[in-house]
């Protein structure tokens, strides 16, 4: 079992890359990613779980960093905005004004990203169910809905 | 060569670096050294402080220093100074800030926060605007009399609740009252609640050796800052520099100075070193400014054909523990306290109230959203009691050029638009004839509510802009203003206004998203949707300058007069042969003779726009004129009511307004869409809960509900284009302006299908229920 009694060098694989630094053991993924590695694409909006401004994939799912402490995080895959290469959800979100302020916009078009692998067949139902998870303050989300759509296969 | 950007929906010029997660706001930027500031706040909601146990905190490993209400001798606010940046011998709401921890690292700070025990002494609370105007109400502030008034159109009132009171005398209202033939009265009460803008509060602040203050925030407002912080910490003006990068929402909640002191106290506090504060979500709701609250009470006399001939309006404005802007909103409130009809005898009195309550900035529509939900719903009673369509009601009384406003102002078509056209459109977009009322059988009834609304900018009378145009040795240019960008994508538009008049690519004109009050051109405040028209304007005048400079060195490198120039395409060219041109590369730094010799000057275009003819509202009749112009509108909402449970899903919601001339269609259908989710929430979900003793009880994402995907209707936008003859090719503002009526036609289109009359939002399934049994017991 793994033990991280106090701050110590750990090891994460993010954006396919080893990325070493020093955690504490109650510091989050979020906490990690932006202070540690300097990956502020991920969010803190309510460090709370409740807004998802901050989602990241871990394996390739959908989770909110700020609800993962870092060492949870050892000996899996993280991908954060910042791994993304000009993705096709990426292009829909500029070409359908699918962001305003932007600052919810990573978190959203992480948990896309992830919907599309793992649903590409999603429903309007499902995106509704996994989306829930962010909230936009700006966008009336109609533009979100017409970015996804317009990338899923299935659609 | 006409509008070949404007009109257009071009890509926005921030696009990739949001979508990338590249683009950074306030607190993603760090630098080494940096100091974390967290916040200690009130666990109650009016008391005195008996005592602060600091010693627990201070032994703590990384604290540097804890300031409390003692370190700081100021009041602040930028309309009455009545609010110390630090709770000083008493608190005046749950959540107001005491104490400040300034540690080395932000989880130290927490820590340390954590250790602080403050005691109380609970005094009795003021619960409402309705009860703090009571003669026995307790007093939120003792000393208002002695408050500092940093506008003078400020009138507070000694020894009571009221901060600011504002009339509106036009006409003859007993005249009015006697040629109607239908009176209705009616009350409204919307609670306050918050802009959750998806960044927290967060501001960071550094004083160099020579003086100079540097404060980085996440600001509506940069240049107020600067200003504010000048003031109150007495340096030189141009010592305080104030930096502002991508801002994470702001709908009028980070317009005013709050965070920025506290910073400053805390750098001040630990020599000079960086502190960053940044608010927790929790913190944000409770201790950052949030929306005001409103009890109105509206009495509208008609003839029998349905003219208004008389309005009475009470605003009793809830502006919480601070007054903050809640005195400008409460004028604003009664400037446009009729909605678009035309009315020629009007009586208002507005009041702006403490309460123990989180203390109200502007939001998004500036006091009116909530104004208008009680003007919207007494139309409809209104219409009930004429039997006359609600909609015909409004067309009829639809404000026209020739009427007046309720301050006297004579309308044109260019200042007031055209409502009438946007009534119209509204009809077919959301298909009224099919009835506004439909049983669709299985308990369910589908209904559909409108509301009209208008808003102008409520701007100082000197409000004004600034911008530079600078070109690169590639011919393209570069535009830099003082307007933040919040998220409208106020710089694209901008960027397109000057493509239009320098006839260039989009693509070739750069714009830095970055404010810093030493380099930007001075800009009052991106507030009150007049970006585009106020920094539009000096875009224009900026252009033209620069235009004018292009065609005079165009002359001397053509050896013609600058009268046979004409330009288009980064060319400067003879008007009767285009093949005779020298290209804007070759002319923006200086013209290059082909023997060395060089002639002009760097080009750089200069221009500035202040707000004319504007003048205060007076304080016995409101007279004056407030802004520069008016968007008017019209917006419905089609709901479906399960008449079994009583809830409902919100099938549509459209907005038509007239938009001058809409820049870019895209953004504009954006921003309006995006409103109205907001506005929804307000009538749906949105509101503060407190406990009995005023503790605000939803701090939380969790518990304080917002619109989630899913959720949201189906939104229609469309628009009227009238020319305002002052604005940029026309245009009007609209950022903000689709929140306004939208949670008033959710309410009629709600009072309709359940036959009840809602007068205050949210409606949750609870309330039609509970409204409901009130009207079976009244009529057993």
């Amino acid at each position: 079992m793994l033990q991280i009694l106090n701050e110590s060098l750990i090891e994460l694989h993010i954006n396919g890359e080893i990325r070493k630094a020093l955690a504490r053991p109650s510091d989050t993924l979020l906490f990690f990613l932006r202070e540690r590695l300097g990956l502020t694409g991920a969010k803190p909006g309510c460090e709370n779980g409740d807004c998802g401004a901050c989602t990241v994939l871990v394996d390739g799912w959908p989770v909110k960093s700020c609800l993962m402490l870092a060492a949870e995080a050892i000996g899996h895959e993280v991908t954060t905005i910042e791994g993304l290469d000009k993705v096709p959800i990426q292009q829909a979100f500029v070409d359908k004004f699918a962001f305003q302020c932007g600052y919810c916009t990573p978190g959203f078009i992480m948990n896309c990203q992830g919907l599309i692998n793992i649903h590409p067949d999603a429903s309007d139902e499902v995106i509704h169910e996994w989306l829930q998870s962010n909230i936009c303050r700006c966008t009336s989300y109609q533009e979100i809905m017409e970015a996804i759509r317009s990338v899923l296969p299935s659609q | 060569m006409e509008f070949q950007s404007i009109g257009n929906d071009v890509i926005r010029k921030d696009a990739w670096e949001k979508v990338t997660g590249r683009a950074l706001y306030n607190a993603d930027i760090s630098s080494p050294g940096l100091l974390h500031g967290v916040l200690v706040t009130s666990t109650c909601a009016h008391g005195n402080i008996k005592s602060i146990h600091l010693q627990g905190a201070r032994m703590m490993a990384g604290v540097k220093a804890i300031l409390t209400g003692d370190s700081y001798p100021d009041l602040t606010g930028s309309v009455l100074e009545d609010r110390p940046p630090l709770a000083k011998g008493k608190v005046r709401y749950y959540g107001e800030p005491v104490a400040l921890v300034i540690a080395r690292s932000e989880f130290e700070a927490c820590a340390a926060a954590a250790r602080i025990k403050i005691e109380y002494e609970k005094l009795p609370t003021v619960n409402s605007p309705r009860e703090a105007i009571k003669s026995e109400s307790p007093l939120v502030h003792d000393q208002l009399g002695s408050y500092k008034k940093v506008i003078p159109e400020v009138y507070p009132v000694q020894n009571t609740n009221i901060c600011h009171q504002i009339k509106i005398r036009k006409g003859d209202i007993n005249k009015g009252w006697n040629e109607a033939e239908v009176i209705v009265e009616g009350s409204f009460s919307l609670p306050s609640s918050d802009h959750i803008a998806m960044e927290p509060h967060n501001a960071k602040a550094e004083i160099l050796p020579d003086g100079q203050i540097i404060v980085d925030t996440s600001s509506q407002s940069p240049f107020a800052v600067r200003k504010l912080i000048s003031q109150h910490f007495k340096v030189d003006l141009g010592k305080v520099v104030v930096r502002v990068p991508l801002v994470g929402g702001g709908y009028g909640g980070k317009a005013s100075t709050n965070l920025e002191y506290l910073a400053v106290m805390a750098s001040k506090a630990v020599g000079g070193q960086p502190v960053l504060i940044k608010n927790s979500r929790e913190q944000d709701i409770a201790s950052a400014p949030g929306k005001l609250a409103l009890e109105a009470t509206v009495k509208l006399g008609a003839r029998k054909d349905g003219k208004l001939v008389a309005g009475e309006y009470t605003f009793l404005v809830g502006t919480g523990a601070y007054a903050d802007t809640g005195p400008r909103m409460t004028s604003a409130m009664a400037m446009s306290c009729t909605g678009p009809y035309r009315l020629e005898n009007v009586w208002c009195d507005a009041y702006c109230i403490y309460t123990n309550h989180t203390f109200a900035t502007s939001f998004r529509g500036f006091g009116h959203s909530s104004m208008t939900f009680a003007v919207e719903r007494m139309m409809d009673k209104l219409a009930a009691a004429l039997h006359m369509n609600p909609l015909e009601l409004r067309r009829i009384n639809a404000i026209q050029s020739g009427d007046t406003t309720p301050t006297q102002v004579r309308l044109t078509p260019s200042i007031l638009g055209y409502l009438p056209g946007c009534i119209e459109k509204i009809q077919k977009l959301i298909n009224w004839e099919e009835g506004n009322r439909i049983d669709m059988g299985n308990n369910r009834i589908k209904a559909k509510g409108i509301a009209c609304f208008w808003k102008t900018s409520s701007s100082p009378t000197d409000a004004f802009a600034a911008a530079i145009v600078s070109f690169n040795s590639d011919g393209s240019a570069n535009l830099q203003v003082g307007a933040v960008e919040i998220g409208p994508s106020t710089r694209t538009t901008l960027a397109q206004i000057l493509a239009e008049r320098l006839r260039m690519d989009i693509d070739r004109i750069y714009v830095q998203m970055e404010v810093d009050t030493r380099t930007s051109p001075h800009d009052w405040k991106t507030v009150a949707s007049m970006s585009t028209f106020l920094v539009g304007r000096a875009v224009l005048t900026a252009a033209n300058d620069a235009i004018g400079q292009l065609i005079n060195l165009g002359a001397m490198a053509l050896k013609c007069s600058p009268e046979d120039l004409d330009f288009q395409h980064e060319r400067v060219y003879l008007k009767e042969n285009p093949e005779f041109y020298v290209e804007y590369k070759d002319i923006v730094h200086g013209f290059k003779y082909p023997n060395g010799n060089t002639v002009g000057r760097q080009i750089i275009g200069r221009g500035s726009y202040i707000m004319p003819h504007l003048t205060a509202m007076d304080q016995e009749t409101g007279k004056g004129q407030p802004g520069p112009f008016l968007t008017p509108g019209v917006q419905a909402v089609e709901v479906e009511l399960n008449t079994a449970d009583y809830t409902y899903r919100i099938i549509k919601a459209a907005t038509v307004l007239d938009a001058g001339k809409v820049i870019n269609p895209k953004s504009a259908k954006g921003l309006v869409m995006g409103a109205m989710g907001m506005g929804l929430g307000l009538g749906s979900r949105e509101a503060f809960l407190w406990s009995a003793d005023q503790e605000l009880q939803n701090t939380s994402l969790r518990t304080y509900k917002v619109i989630r995907i899913g959720e949201q209707p189906e939104y229609l936008v469309d628009w009227v284009e009238t020319p305002n003859v002052n604005g940029p090719y026309g245009s009007r503002g609209l950022a903000e302006h689709g929140i306004i009526g939208i949670h008033a036609a959710l309410v009629n289109a709600l009072s309709l299908a359940a036959g009840v009359e809602l007068d205050q939002v949210p409606v949750t399934p609870e309330l039609i229920w509970k409204k409901l049994r009130e009207a079976q017991n009244d009529s057993l």
